[in-house]
């Protein structure tokens, strides 16, 4: 049973001592980026960009390492490179505290200083390690690890802050609003760094060709550290590496953008180092400031390796490299929003692409304590300046887990007919059951209604949630007793006859619209028809998405050759292949490229529409409008059915068919509000599992904040929106094609 | 430099909370005066002068107690309002970060449209030079104590002096250059 008490135990504290801050903070980044990058003309085209020059940069590394060496060294500096932290730490502690002799390092914001733990191995020797970030400084004060890798400290509060303060200064009047903790930092922070010996910073990029290293800043306390000091340390990710100073570009213009939605943070340090400023001379008061103390100035990049090398071997953990640590995918994570990265995260890294850094950094048991955090629901996706694919490493990740931690004794299944799978024997039980939810849906539509009732049996869902971690507190779906295909062929087939027809389309069963939520099948059948559209159902497999949303990759795989083989034919005769079920399409269009040829899986991607995006091209292709049912005409009460309040399924609005129903919606004369949640929280069978109940359903929350007290009718398009708005709201809200679709 | 891209760069400015005043190169001592409070340090200038009581060649103390810094901008990035500031061993990298005010003299001319030029420009010099050159854009910030305020570690405020072209003789290889690529 992989269901682990302490887990959602920590979940819930950190949610009740740490969740309102971390969300206040990481919504308003999210709305930020929305802003940010929405003023730019060429975003999607410098996000290529981006990509392009870090793809390229990690494919000739190697070089690009000798190149910066030579750059560097003819500069005056030094490099070296570091297989591990230790390696890393014992030349930053031989320089610093031997070398030099220093009494006090001050540090700029560095998580790769974060990750090989320089200031423990500093102070060992008897340095002093100050952190002159303002956040970072707080939890230095606090002795507490990063909650968000650009803002640190966000999930403290300014009182818990003045209260910081108070005590480890031993303050009878504290600084209070953040003008004065501001200024109360700076000032004491301003004197330590005078009194420095060393200044260590990170770097954000590198540029081989010149050894010049960019710095992406808003105090200036990177800029004091190194103006102050006459020794510099740079610790960098060896993938900080890119070939030109021109690369610099793009990333400047995306990582503020992208991170906590400013165009350009104050200061883009831009430093070949040594750097050619004065040494100011703090304890003489007569020196002059410029007295040619530059020219002494020393320079070491310390470049670090700790298991990236062996990360760009890996096909699959290799885009990690690209990150550039921006913390988009943690500000645009619903689950991130609530919880903060001291809960979704690992030893220094955290959000979404913590899981490929932490398993390549630190290994898969680090990468597996937050993992099952990231529901695939994909926002972080089109967030990413690089475009990486951070649900599918996570996915990948979780694949490496299920195998490497599974357990050959644990095979006696009480339900193996119900999970027959590809994956493993050993694997957890909840893990297969909802992997297998297919298996399961069509057992319970056949078994309907014994297996609802059953299903509803206090005892029952008592075991269901110590045996298979599934809350007791949720509605479980309720299976009908004729799946969608039964129904169609019970009514005779397709009313439209194809000679009749302008178009022909496959409706996909997907597995909830057939055993579960039949009624918007239905509704989607006479929407089409109502188009003039003929219209098949065949009893096609399922998706794949419930294993592949386990990590059981083999079986989606299997389950992708399936479906293919079940529509290609389809797909040859010309049919559209239309879809209800939003995370099913986004299998389609995008996860089925990793497991279907690419000609196949381009066919499919390219012959299949979401339903709401088919209706929408047939009304743009002349269909006719009055064929689908327009709002009721009226006023008073009779107006609320015009009014309409929509959340956009997460995965649909990543492959950019979350609006189409709103366009519908409109253009037959509803008033559509449309929520701005990125996921709703439930992401599958995320929300059904014990441990993150509370979390999913405190994800959940501004949807009921936006559509609580609406008296508008409240759609959604996803089976996991449904049950979730279910519980939010009090009521199930229908699907989009539900409301438009002409009456039975 | 055009006039939309001056237009952009003082809108953007503007947006920062950055004030800017505009003249020719005769009026720049003027300019930094009127800007400049009091005690102010400084770095010569490549294009007109600064006031005489703004001290050149400070001393360790009177860096220290200095309210404003007056240094040059190599470069500006007219869409993002920002200056390139230059280290070098006068010390116009500390006179510009260790103030309360920055007041920073920029010529139109070294105006670029945006971030690719400003890389473009930075390019060859970093290789060629070993540059050190900070993109500035409005004053210091941090949000890390629980709410935007300004001059966390550096300067609270910047202050742009824009020197128009037009009446002064001598420009350096740096804006002919630049004006070149555009």
């Amino acid at each position: 049973m992989s269901s682990d008490a302490a887990k959602g135990d920590r979940i819930r504290e950190l949610m009740a001592t740490e969740g309102d801050a971390v969300a206040e903070n990481t919504r308003g980044f999210n709305r930020g980026r929305y802003e940010s990058t929405g003023r730019l003309d060429d975003y999607e085209e410098l996000k290529a960009e981006a990509r392009e020059i870090k793809e390229d940069a990690i494919a000739r590394l190697p070089e690009l390492i000798d190149e910066v060496k030579a750059s560097v060294e003819a500069n005056g500096g030094t490099v070296y490179v570091a297989d591990d932290a230790a390696d890393a730490n014992r030349y930053v502690t031989e320089l610093t505290a031997e070398e030099r002799d220093a009494d006090r390092l001050v540090k700029s914001k560095s998580m790769t200083s974060e990750e090989i733990e320089v200031n423990e191995a500093l102070e060992a020797e008897g340095v002093e390690v100050i952190e002159t970030d303002l956040g970072e400084w707080v939890l230095q004060l606090a002795d507490e690890a990063p909650s968000h890798i650009v803002a640190p400290a966000i999930h403290k509060s300014r009182e818990g802050i003045s209260e910081l303060f108070a005590e480890r200064f031993d303050l009878d009047d504290p600084p209070e609003t953040a003008e004065e903790l501001t200024m109360f930092a700076r000032e004491r922070l301003g004197e330590l760094v005078e009194g420095a010996d060393v200044g260590m910073t990170g770097a954000n990029f590198v540029a081989a060709d010149s050894g010049t290293m960019l710095l992406v800043t808003s105090e200036g306390n990177a800029r004091k550290t190194v103006s102050a000091t006459d020794t510099h340390v740079a610790v960098a990710g060896v993938e900080k590496l890119v070939p030109t100073v021109e690369d610099f570009s793009p990333f400047v213009e995306l990582i503020g953008r992208s991170g906590t939605g400013q165009d350009v943070t104050s200061y883009i340090s831009t430093l070949t180092p040594p750097v050619d400023s004065p040494v100011p001379d703090f304890e003489s008061d007569d020196e002059p400031l410029a007295d040619g103390s530059g020219d002494d100035r020393d320079f070491h990049l310390v470049l670090i390796d700790n298991g990236r090398m062996e990360m760009r071997e890996d096909e699959q953990l290799k885009e990690t490299l690209y990150c550039i640590r921006c913390s988009a995918c943690s500000n645009a994570c619903g689950n991130f929003q609530s919880v903060g990265g001291h809960a979704f995260g690992g030893e220094t890294y955290s959000g979404g692409i913590a899981t490929g850094w932490e398993a390549g950094i630190e290994g898969l048991d680090t990468a597996a304590e937050f993992n099952d955090l990231c529901t695939g629901c994909s926002r972080c996706v089109p967030a990413c300046p690089v475009g990486i694919d951070i649900p599918w490493i996570n996915t990948v990740v979780r694949d490496r887990i299920n195998r490497g931690e599974a357990d050959p004794g644990q095979t006696d299944w009480m339900f193996e007919e119900l999970v027959p799978d590809e994956e493993p024997a050993g694997l957890d039980l909840a893990t297969r059951l909802v992997g297998n939810y297919e298996t399961l849906a069509k057992w319970g539509s056949r078994t309907a209604p014994v297996a609802n009732r059953l299903s509803d049996a206090g005892p029952l869902r008592a075991l269901a949630e110590r045996v298979a971690g599934i809350d007791r507190r949720r509605d479980l779906p309720e299976f009908a007793s004729e799946p969608l295909v039964d129904w169609f062929a019970a009514r005779g087939g397709a009313r439209v006859p194809a000679a009749e027809a302008e178009r022909e389309a496959v409706l996909y069963p997907d597995t909830a619209t057939n055993y579960v939520d039949v009624d918007r099948g239905k509704a989607a059948v006479r929407a089409l028809e109502a188009l003039g559209v003929h219209v098949r159902v065949p009893d096609l497999p399922g998706s794949g998405r419930p294993p592949l949303s386990q990590g059981m990759i083999a079986t989606a795989e299997s389950a992708a050759e399936d479906v293919y083989a079940g529509l290609a034919t389809h797909v040859d005769a010309g049919r559209d292949v239309v879809v209800i079920e939003p995370s099913d399409l986004a299998m389609f269009r995008s996860e089925y490229e990793k497991f279907l040829p690419e000609t196949s899986h381009e066919r499919l991607a390219a012959a299949s529409y979401d339903v709401m995006e088919y209706v929408f091209g047939l009304l743009e292709n002349g269909g006719d409008p009055a064929a689908l049912r327009a709002p009721v005409e009226g006023t008073g009460p009779v107006a609320a059915g015009k009014r309409v309040a929509y959340h956009p399924h997460c995965q649909a609005r990543t492959i950019g068919v979350g609006e189409h129903a709103t366009a519908v919606m409109e253009a037959l004369g509803y008033d559509v509000r449309v929520s701005d949640t990125e996921c709703c929280g439930m992401a599958g069978s995320f929300g059904y599992k014990n441990d993150y109940y509370e979390l999913s359903m405190d994800v959940g929350e501004p949807i009921r904040e936006q559509f609580g007290d609406t008296d508008r009718t409240v759609v959604a398009a996803g089976t996991s929106c449904t049950e979730q708005i279910d519980a939010l709201l009090g009521d199930a809200p229908m699907h989009p094609v539900e409301l438009v679709a002409p009456r039975e | 430099m055009s006039v939309a891209d001056r237009s952009t760069f003082k809108r953007r400015l503007d947006s920062l909370g950055v004030i800017v005043t505009e003249g020719t190169e005769s009026e720049c001592a003027e300019l930094i005066d009127e800007a400049a409070g009091d005690p102010a340090v400084g770095v010569e200038l490549d294009a007109g002068s600064l006031p005489d009581r703004i001290e050149t060649d400070p001393t360790t103390a009177e860096f220290r107690a200095a309210h404003t810094g007056v240094t040059d901008a190599s470069l500006g990035v007219a869409a993002y309002g920002s200056v390139a500031i230059e280290a070098d061993a006068a010390g116009t990298e500390p006179v510009s970060l260790f103030v309360d005010r920055h007041v920073v003299v920029l010529r139109e001319a070294d105006l670029v449209p945006d971030m690719p030029d400003a890389f473009e420009w930075l390019g060859p010099k970093a290789r060629d030079e070993s540059v050190d050159v900070v993109f500035a854009t409005g004053p210091s910030a941090t949000a890390d104590m629980g709410g935007l305020v300004h001059g966390a570690h550096g300067p609270k405020e910047v202050h742009v002096v824009l020197l128009r072209e037009g009446d002064a003789g001598g420009r350096d290889s740096v804006s002919s250059e630049v004006t070149a690529d555009e």
